[in-house]
């Protein structure tokens, strides 16, 4: 999509300022039923797209990426715009600075039509935690998008967006991808900068592109991938074409499934998954068996370092530099109102400021790393961690007659309807059990679509993933783009 | 994907005190009708994460770190901070260029 747009745009079909205009129209005909979006940088888009238009008109030879119109999550600083997280506690924050990713899309020349709604601090994997509200599947207005990336997810599948940026920390990107079907990249970690994006926990984070088609997502990743002085993580992270390494052409490549991993899927997603195991076949991959036994325990793993993580990544929202602070014995509603120490602004800003999501993590967090706990639980699962990396190397070694990728559902089911997984929080957390070993293991992995399945009388989008090796997102996207390939090839049903 | 969720017998349950305490500890204010939530929520996830207990890790290096670098260095060298303003901005209540806060001591 984006290479087409490219075109259209070099060969003057169309000028960058009425295609951005042309998104701005679908956002305000489709949002107000999605709501993929919380703030709309219109001016921003439109400087932009004339910057383009001028290039294009002077003769300038312009990069891929220039004048194409997409949005970030809100999450990701963009400098002068309103970064809430979806949070309340930042409903006032004007992001000071463009995050890395952004200043480099930006120098790429690509137009910013928004920011994206998001579960609040990126904990959820539905878009309902919100404080703004939840955004809707554009496939069907009465189920989530996934999360927390739904409103990127929904943005690019619901044709708002020609591209959008996500974070996935423990299948943010990847999910929400799947249930409204897209394809969803998170890059290994530390490919690319995580500077400017409000951070969640900060071993698991990626910021990653959702995408039409897996061109884009390649497209994207050049853009934003590389070193920057500003993440330490990011130190070695060379810049590569991405691009080039799509050949469509699998031939002889290896990958690994678990046997475990279809089961209690349901018929319709296990014929889904059946046929592109076929079509992998077709295309000359071997399709072998593989185990990673401590790979079960990854979940349970991510719901002790994620928290942990996080309650030190959020204690700097207290009220104090920037957001939401509670200093009035008015505003705050407790029973014996005093006025406010120090204290109580910590304690007021956050009770006030903070979704009940956000709460639980910070304080299981706060548990977990606390004396007496550390060892039984950080420490615990950090090894845990360790071992499951260990899995992934032998199974990933050449020397042993490893595989290349390995490949699984992204998630158990398709898209489940607003309010049904809230009341049980931890039916919630198991949407996330094939995303959650890729940020534990820090492998790159994509969603693809796969055939749509039946769910509830409904035709809905179901994603299949590939996890590759550290750093080659190259055979991963080229596998992904060969699948990919081969689907537009067939007649349309 | 064999993942369940079973409610054993013996569950973790956190007391009233030790959810006082966490908040306490994570400076997050919890109204009195909140703290049987957060009892219950946060006991479910304890109790869940129990199954840890399975895994033999014993010579096991805990991993903290995935990105493989070490020591990542720059030039201490003065940069300048474009965007003071805007920061400053950012505070809830300024004065004189200062962050307005409650009395520390």
């Amino acid at each position: 999509m984006i290479r087409d747009l490219h075109n259209r745009l070099i060969s003057k079909e169309i000028t960058a300022v009425q295609l951005a205009e042309q998104y701005f129209a679908a956002i305000e005909k489709k949002d107000r039923d999605i709501f993929a979006y919380l703030t709309l940088t219109k001016d921003l888009a439109l400087a932009q797209a004339r910057k383009t238009d001028e290039k294009i008109a002077s003769g300038e030879e312009v990069g891929i990426l220039e004048g194409i119109p997409g949005a970030i999550k809100d999450n990701i600083c963009v400098a002068g715009v309103r970064a809430t997280a979806a949070s309340k506690i930042l409903d006032n924050y004007i992001a000071p600075y463009d995050a890395t990713v952004v200043r480099k899309l930006k120098e790429a020349g690509a137009v910013v039509l928004g920011k994206t709604n998001m579960d609040e601090f990126a904990m959820g994997s539905s878009t309902e935690n919100s404080a703004y509200g939840p955004t809707k599947n554009p496939h069907d207005f009465e189920r989530v998008p996934g999360g927390s990336s739904g409103g990127s997810a929904a943005a690019v599948a619901g044709d708002m967006a020609a591209w959008a940026l996500g974070t996935d920390t423990g299948g943010s990107i990847r999910q929400p991808a799947a249930f409204c079907g897209a394809v969803g990249l998170k890059p290994t970690y530390g490919r690319v900068s995580r500077s400017g994006a409000i951070a969640m926990a900060s071993s698991l984070d990626q910021i990653g592109p959702i995408t039409k088609t897996v061109e884009d997502a390649a497209i994207i990743l050049g853009a934003i991938a590389g070193e920057d002085k500003l993440d330490a993580t990011a130190a070695r992270s060379a810049d590569k074409d991405y691009l080039s390494y799509l050949t469509g052409d699998v031939n002889g490549l290896k990958i690994g499934v678990v046997k475990e991993y279809m089961e209690g899927l349901s018929d319709d997603a296990k014929k889904s998954m059946e046929k592109v195991l076929e079509k992998y076949r077709g295309l000359g991959a071997e399709i072998r068996e593989i185990e990673l036994p401590s790979a079960k325990y990854a979940l349970a793993a991510y719901y002790l370092i994620m928290p942990a993580e996080v309650s030190s990544n959020l204690a700097r929202f207290d009220g104090i530099k920037y957001g939401f602070r509670i200093n009035d014995a008015e505003d705050s509603g407790v029973e014996n109102a005093i006025p406010k120490s120090l204290l109580e602004t910590y304690l007021d800003s956050r009770h006030y400021g903070l979704g009940t999501e956000t709460k639980k993590r910070i304080m299981l967090g706060t548990y977990a790393l606390s004396a007496g706990y550390y060892d039984a639980y950080y420490k615990k699962a950090q090894q845990v961690r360790t071992l499951i990396r260990k899995d992934f190397e032998k199974v990933f070694d050449p020397s042993a007659d490893g595989v290349d990728l390995i490949l699984s559902p992204t998630t158990p089911t398709s898209a489940f309807k607003l309010g049904e997984k809230t009341e049980n929080p931890l039916e919630m957390y198991l949407a996330d059990i094939f995303t959650v070993t890729a940020n534990i293991t820090g492998v790159p992995a994509i969603s693809v679509p796969a055939p749509a399945v039946e769910s509830a009388g409904r035709r809905m989008p179901f994603g299949f993933q590939l996890m590759g090796k550290w750093f080659d997102e190259e055979n991963l996207l080229n596998a992904a783009h060969a699948y990919e390939k081969s689907q537009s090839t067939k007649p349309k049903a | 994907m064999v993942c369940k969720l079973v409610i054993r017998k013996e569950q973790i349950m956190l007391s009233k005190t030790d959810v006082q305490k966490i908040a306490a500890l994570a400076r997050v204010g919890l109204a009195e009708k909140e703290i049987e939530k957060y009892q219950k929520d946060l006991s479910a996830v304890l109790d869940w994460v129990e199954q840890l207990k399975e895994v033999d890790v014993a010579g096991v290096e805990p991993t903290a770190h995935i990105a493989g670098v070490k020591n990542v260095l720059r030039e201490d060298n003065e940069e300048e901070f474009l965007n003071r303003e805007d920061i400053i901005g950012l505070f809830p209540e300024a004065k004189d260029g200062y962050d307005k806060v409650k009395s520390v001591l």
